[in-house]
């Protein structure tokens, strides 16, 4: 199970994903990309891991589940796929907001 | 994650797009990140303790903010027009500060400060890749490290530290701004200077939409509307000082900016006959009117074009009257309007805005924290928020002026006078009167004589009696801070003496 946090950035252990929290549930979740827990970023990844191969997640775009209290952000693509309790993330449309500043 | 994540991901997305400057001879993102690390490998080699930033915004304070990002340590960008005694002050109240100055302000820091020159960052020498220790350090930067320090621009007090953490930034941009969002031809023009929340808020916003700055240091309406020609903006943020001189040098003539989108005005209040000329001069252009403050790591509401559209077309007066709100809360944002002793009120009811949210400090350099136990920070605005969420700015808390035991809003005088065609600019100021108090007086720019007289009974015509100005001054200009801010104290103090 993984303590999600806000602003905190974690990786996968398996492919090259790499995402960035934006609104974490108040509850635990467990959270994988590409089948495994993520792990902070400066962690080794556990030996011996086999990927599971998904659809792989896109840079730039934001997953959540259909509960709408959690959503990441991709900052590195890779081949694995992010799900949540068993769960697939789904890209998450959002209508973007004016620039404002 | 630090603010340097979000140069990361324009990077990721679009390396080879214009960052920050013409498209001619603008650098990319790519480019920009190269200076970025070479210049955060010299602030680090540098042992300072903070950054500061001195000079006109442009590309070097889009390297110099996401290279003090990269080498942990917070940037403070400074006034550049405040007086060198108050920029030494300033500069001694932060922790062992490396100035990045413009040449023009080096006479000021040397032999005071470690100064590394705006110029030099820019080089193409000195930008070389970094290695993965580098990286390393950078990605290890403290969520909750203070990122940017700003001093407030002091309308009502001393000038404060408000202290943004990266956490606070970074929700801010992620809550708003969709990565890599922008097309692949889209340019925002800038002229609010480094120093203001706004002022940084563009860069780190268009860097992680992927969108091109164009900056505009030296504020004219000519010279606005031809960046906005010749660059073909997309985008433009604007005080309202700004907007109201772009409708007086466009006149009876509309705007040719076929390109122009968008035009963000916040900042300060705007007054209803600029936006009124505004949207005429700018038929195709959609208007949104940023609100927030510097404690709230920019805007924490919006009015978009939607909104201004819907409310000119309505015949249902609280619809109409929207084009005078700050719009709604941003995602992540929650708000309780609040009366004198704490309780919460209802909408339509006036109180103080108390906001609370990811991206919300409220901390300031020195003294610490001003939020409550349960996370709300009070904004010292008065408001209103209507059945449909919309917020209503009335004015600072401070400036609110009691005439004989009632609470009178400048603003609302204010919008009265400037409807008047003889009134170009007008500020409303208690000053104190031994029978009610405080007197209301109306402080008037001319643009043609104008009876004093004339004008009370304007403003009596269509307000309650006790709003009607006991005097109404004329002078030649009114004191404002660069970015339009009306500086109100300064207003009471030189007529108190006077």
């Amino acid at each position: 199970m993984t303590i999600l946090k806000t602003g905190s950035r974690l990786k996968s252990q398996v492919d090259d994903t790499q995402v960035v929290v934006v609104r974490a549930p108040a509850a635990d979740v467990d959270l994988r990309i590409g089948g495994y827990a993520p792990t902070a970023l400066a962690e080794t990844p556990e030996a011996g891991l086999v990927p599971i191969p998904g659809e792989g997640t896109l840079l730039g775009k934001r997953y959540a589940r259909k509960e709408n209290d959690l959503e990441l952000l991709v900052t590195k693509a890779g081949v694995g796929d992010l799900t949540v309790d068993g769960v697939l993330l789904h890209v998450k449309d959002s209508k973007p907001l004016p620039a404002s500043d | 994650m630090s603010i340097a994540l979000l140069l990361d991901l324009a990077v990721g997305t679009a390396p080879d797009r214009i960052a920050v400057g013409t498209r001619t001879a603008g650098l990319t993102f790519a480019e920009l990140d190269l200076r970025v690390r070479s210049t955060a490998r010299r602030l680090r080699a540098s042992g300072a303790g903070s950054v500061a930033f001195l000079g006109l915004s442009g590309p070097a304070f889009h390297v110099a903010l996401f290279a003090a990002a990269r080498a942990g340590l917070a940037i403070t960008p400074l006034n550049y027009r405040l007086a060198d005694a108050q920029l030494l002050e300033l500069l001694s109240a932060l922790p062992e500060p490396l100035v990045v100055a413009d040449q023009a302000f080096h006479a000021t820091v040397a032999g005071r400060f470690p100064l590394l020159d705006a110029a030099d960052v820019l080089l193409a020498e000195n930008s070389e890749p970094d290695g993965e220790d580098e990286d390393t350090f950078a990605n290890a930067v403290d969520d909750e490290a203070p990122a940017v320090v700003l001093f407030t621009s002091g309308t009502t007090s001393t000038p404060k530290g408000v202290v943004l953490r990266h956490s606070h930034l970074v929700s801010y941009v992620l809550q708003t701004v969709d990565p890599g969002s922008a097309d692949e031809n889209d340019a925002a023009l800038v002229c609010v200077p480094p120093y203001h929340v706004a002022g940084v808020g563009t860069v780190l916003t268009n860097t992680t939409a992927g969108r091109r700055v164009v900056h505009l240091p030296d504020f004219t309406a000519v010279g606005w509307l031809e960046a906005v020609a010749t660059e073909a903006i997309t985008s433009a943020m604007v005080v309202p000082t700004m907007l109201a001189r772009v409708v007086e040098h466009l006149g009876p003539n509309q705007a040719q900016a076929p390109t122009l989108r968008t035009i963000a005005y916040g900042g300060a209040r705007i007054s209803p006959p600029v936006l009124a000329k505004a949207l005429e001069a700018f038929p195709v252009a959609g208007f949104v009117n940023a609100y927030g403050l510097t404690e709230t790591s920019s805007t924490i509401a919006l009015l978009d074009a939607d909104d201004h559209r819907a409310a000119l077309a309505s015949d249902d007066p609280s619809a109409r009257a929207r084009l005078a709100s700050a719009g709604r809360f941003v995602p992540g944002i929650e708000a309780e309007i609040r009366d004198a002793d704490q309780q919460v009120l209802g909408s339509g009811e006036i109180g103080e805005l108390w906001v609370r949210g990811p991206q919300v400090s409220g901390e300031y350099l020195g003294t610490g924290s001003v939020v409550d136990s349960g996370g709300w920070f009070p904004t010292r605005d008065r408001a209103h928020v209507d059945l449909e969420g919309y917020l209503f700015i009335e004015g600072r808390s401070d400036d609110t002026i009691i005439r004989g035991g009632e609470n009178i809003a400048p603003a609302e005088v204010e919008d009265v006078l400037s409807e008047h065609s003889a009134v170009r600019d007008v500020a409303v100021i208690g000053l104190p009167d031994p029978e009610w108090g405080e007197r209301l007086v109306a402080v008037v720019v001319r643009s043609h004589e104008i009876d004093p007289e004339e004008l009370r009974s304007f403003v009596r015509s269509r307000l309650r009696g006790s709003r009607t100005p006991d005097e109404v001054v004329f002078v030649d200009e009114l004191p404002v801070t660069p970015t339009g801010k009306l500086l109100r104290r300064a207003l009471v103090d030189s007529l108190r003496n006077s």
